[in-house]
């Protein structure tokens, strides 16, 4: 514990390097750039990012990576607030009470409300990934293949049961997704598979590709097709508004403190910070005296989402840096650039990259410190960004994702690949395949296939050795209660609505 | 494909005949992963299970849920909504041609003239702005790309013959 906490002062050491402080406030303004324009996100926004970091130190890179990140999730409320154009998934929830507050003139106490509630969802999520991740990677260092397989298997199965998407098409979309990632050599024979003789296909697909093509082109193409024109609010942010909404804040502590807890669970099974920030937002309307009133402009129904949605997508990187598994995309998309500069994800890091993990973890604090500051003080200016024509913007992001297809692996063929993923990213969106699962299938797919192997080898094909012990089966279990979550709540309440029904009868 | 009317007005094609349409891709996706995973072989060998193991049952489980997708989008009555008019996917088609021109040109004659070319036509031809404006944004934005990527980050990108004549 003291030992983390001496770390974790070396870590802000090496953040307040001049260079590093640089690229800090450089990828919070890139982020919020990306949050702020349809069709960039967090996730495809670093995709794109990643090559221009190839040639920095590991510690660097994820400073500025995760910097994009924690922009991106800022801006994401400026475009719902004024705009009410969720930037992203996760503030959809922001724009049902941030926008009327705008139509009545306060767009000033909805942004500062918004940032500060995000800004205090952050820091909770890395408070708790500061004393939790350390433990989490020292216990999972004693993972076999059964125990890391049930680790992904609890992810996965929690994103059937958690996603609001037909199960079959989460299901569908996942194993597509594990299909595509084993396209190519297999690691454990040496063996090519799925490759038909085409060349381009040794390689495999990369899930970079697939994330800037299936979020990033998907997303351009669902926006021409609404024929989106932008009408937003004007936003002035004085600090005389700021100071005011921050006296009149600390009235929500409930609201913000129930939302990180969602938010932080949420986060951690990969769940996501979309589902949180709804369901933080669904609880509050159900508990608040004034729920009645939400969706007219209630400040709680800005800061319950908000704060949900960064306490998750921040602590997304818990299981990412402590076990490997990343809780959203856009983690995925940092496990990934870990891959990338030659480090191994997983427990490990934190006894062979210190360093690095506890730069990211240092970063985290100073990276949302700066990002409220920039958020409050640029607001306009990023809110002018959108007021830029679509037939400008979109073309521009085109050629970004393009570019940042490209330097993946210096290969036009993949640029090729990334139009063919942003077509399926478009009528998987508009038939509600759940995008994310099959990102993370891609991803997750090698090392998946690898455990789940090398556990069969172990114990001669025998399924048994997913119960040989009991943090196996535990995981398991937990798995598969995940898995049928929806149809064992339906019983649950079926149960009950039948036990109360039987009370009324007597 | 027939057309379904809306209250709207606007036709289109239905959003059931689609969603048909993505899960029998989705299918056949399968069925080509089931096939090349019998090729290499799904069985146990000496070293363990081969390399087909994993991707066939993976193929069958996509194959099988596509099944109860199909199931379950014939079991709803046809409520004739669209999945969008053809205005629209007009809209979406004319950024989608373009851009499939320009991944295909990319190759030829490299990422900041493709790119240039597509800024411009874009601009032109949506956004309507003068000519002077459309090449203005068409040209800065490659050249700021290549002095990001080439000059500070050490990034190369597709280059074509322009480059070359210019000494790169």
């Amino acid at each position: 514990m003291l030992e983390d906490i001496g770390n974790l002062f070396h870590g802000f050491a090496v953040v307040v390097q001049p260079f590093n402080l640089g690229l800090m406030v450089l990828g919070i303004v890139l982020g919020v750039i990306v949050g702020v324009l349809p069709g960039l996100g967090g996730a495809n926004g670093i995709a794109i990012l990643l090559p221009l970091t190839f040639s920095m130190s590991p510690t660097s890179a994820i400073i500025m990576l995760s910097c994009i990140y924690w922009g991106a999730l800022f801006g994401g409320a400026i475009t719902s607030i004024l705009f009410n154009i969720p930037g992203e998934p996760w503030s959809v929830a922001t724009t049902f009470d941030g926008y009327p507050m705008a139509q009545k003139g306060q767009a000033g106490q909805a942004l500062t409300a918004a940032f500060t509630s995000s800004f205090v969802g952050a820091l909770f999520a890395v408070i708790v990934i500061t004393l939790v991740a350390p433990l989490v990677a020292s216990f999972a260092l004693e993972f076999g293949p059964p125990e890391i397989f049930s680790v992904y298997f609890l992810a996965f199965c929690s994103f059937v049961g958690l996603s609001k998407e037909p199960p079959f098409k989460t299901v569908a979309s996942m194993m597509l997704g594990f299909g595509l990632g084993a396209v190519g050599l297999d690691q454990m024979t040496g063996q090519l598979r799925l490759t038909f003789g085409v060349e381009q296909m040794l390689n495999g697909f990369d899930f970079l590709i697939a994330v800037i093509g299936l979020f990033g082109i998907g997303e351009i193409l669902l926006t021409m097709e609404e024929g989106l024109s932008f009408r937003g609010k004007a936003a002035s942010l004085n600090l005389k508004v700021v100071l005011q909404t921050w006296t009149e804040l600390p009235r929500y502590w409930m609201v913000s403190l129930r939302s990180c807890l969602i938010g932080c669970w949420m986060g951690i099974s990969p769940a996501g910070a979309t589902p949180a920030s709804f369901m933080s937002y669904g609880i509050a309307k159900r508990i608040s005296k004034r729920g009645h009133l939400f969706g007219t402009g209630q400040i709680e129904g800005v800061v319950a989402p908000e704060t949900a949605a960064h306490a998750a997508g921040t602590s997304a990187l818990l299981p990412m840096i402590s076990l490997g598994v990343p809780g959203s995309p856009t983690a995925a998309v940092l496990l990934g650039g870990l891959l990338i500069w030659g480090l191994q994800p997983g427990p490990l890091l934190f006894t062979e990259q210190k360093d690095f993990v506890w730069g990211l973890i240092a970063s985290m604090y100073m990276g949302n410190i700066v990002g409220l500051l920039i958020v409050l003080t640029c607001v306009p200016l990023f809110a002018a960004i959108l007021r830029i024509p679509f037939s400008v913007i979109a073309p521009i992001i085109l050629v970004f994702c393009a570019i940042g297809a490209y330097t993946v692996h210096n290969n036009t063929f993949d640029v090729v690949m990334m139009l063919v993923f942003g077509v399926a990213g478009y009528f998987m969106k508009k038939t509600n395949y759940p995008l994310a699962p099959m990102v993370l299938a891609i991803v997750l797919g090698d090392k998946a296939e690898e455990s789940f192997r090398q556990s069969l080898l172990a114990s001669q094909g025998g399924f048994s050795v997913f119960w040989s012990s009991g943090l196996v089966s535990t995981i398991m279990v937990l798995g598969l209660i995940a898995l049928f979550w929806p149809i064992l709540q339906a019983a649950w309440t079926r149960a009950r609505a039948s036990i109360s029904g039987l009370r009324t009868a007597e | 494909m027939s057309d379904t009317t809306e209250e709207t007005g606007g036709t289109g094609p239905s959003h059931r005949r689609v969603e048909l349409g993505v899960a029998g891709f989705m299918a056949l996706l399968a069925l080509i992963g089931i096939y090349g995973s019998l090729q290499v072989g799904i069985g146990w060998a000496a070293d363990g299970p081969r390399a087909g193991f994993f991707p066939f049952y993976v193929s069958l489980i996509v194959l099988i849920s596509c099944a109860v997708n199909v199931v379950q989008a014939l079991a709803k009555p046809a409520d004739g909504k669209l999945f969008a008019e053809w205005a629209q996917l007009r809209q979406v088609g004319s950024v989608l041609l373009p851009s499939a021109i320009y991944v295909l040109l990319v190759p030829y004659v490299g990422m900041y003239v493709a790119s240039a070319l597509l800024i411009g036509f874009f601009m032109r031809w949506f956004g309507h702005y003068r000519w002077a404006v459309a090449a203005g944004v068409a040209l800065l934005v490659p050249i700021l790309t290549f002095f990001m990527f080439e000059v500070w980050f050490l990034v190369p990108l597709p280059k074509g013959p322009l480059e070359t004549w210019l000494g790169y």
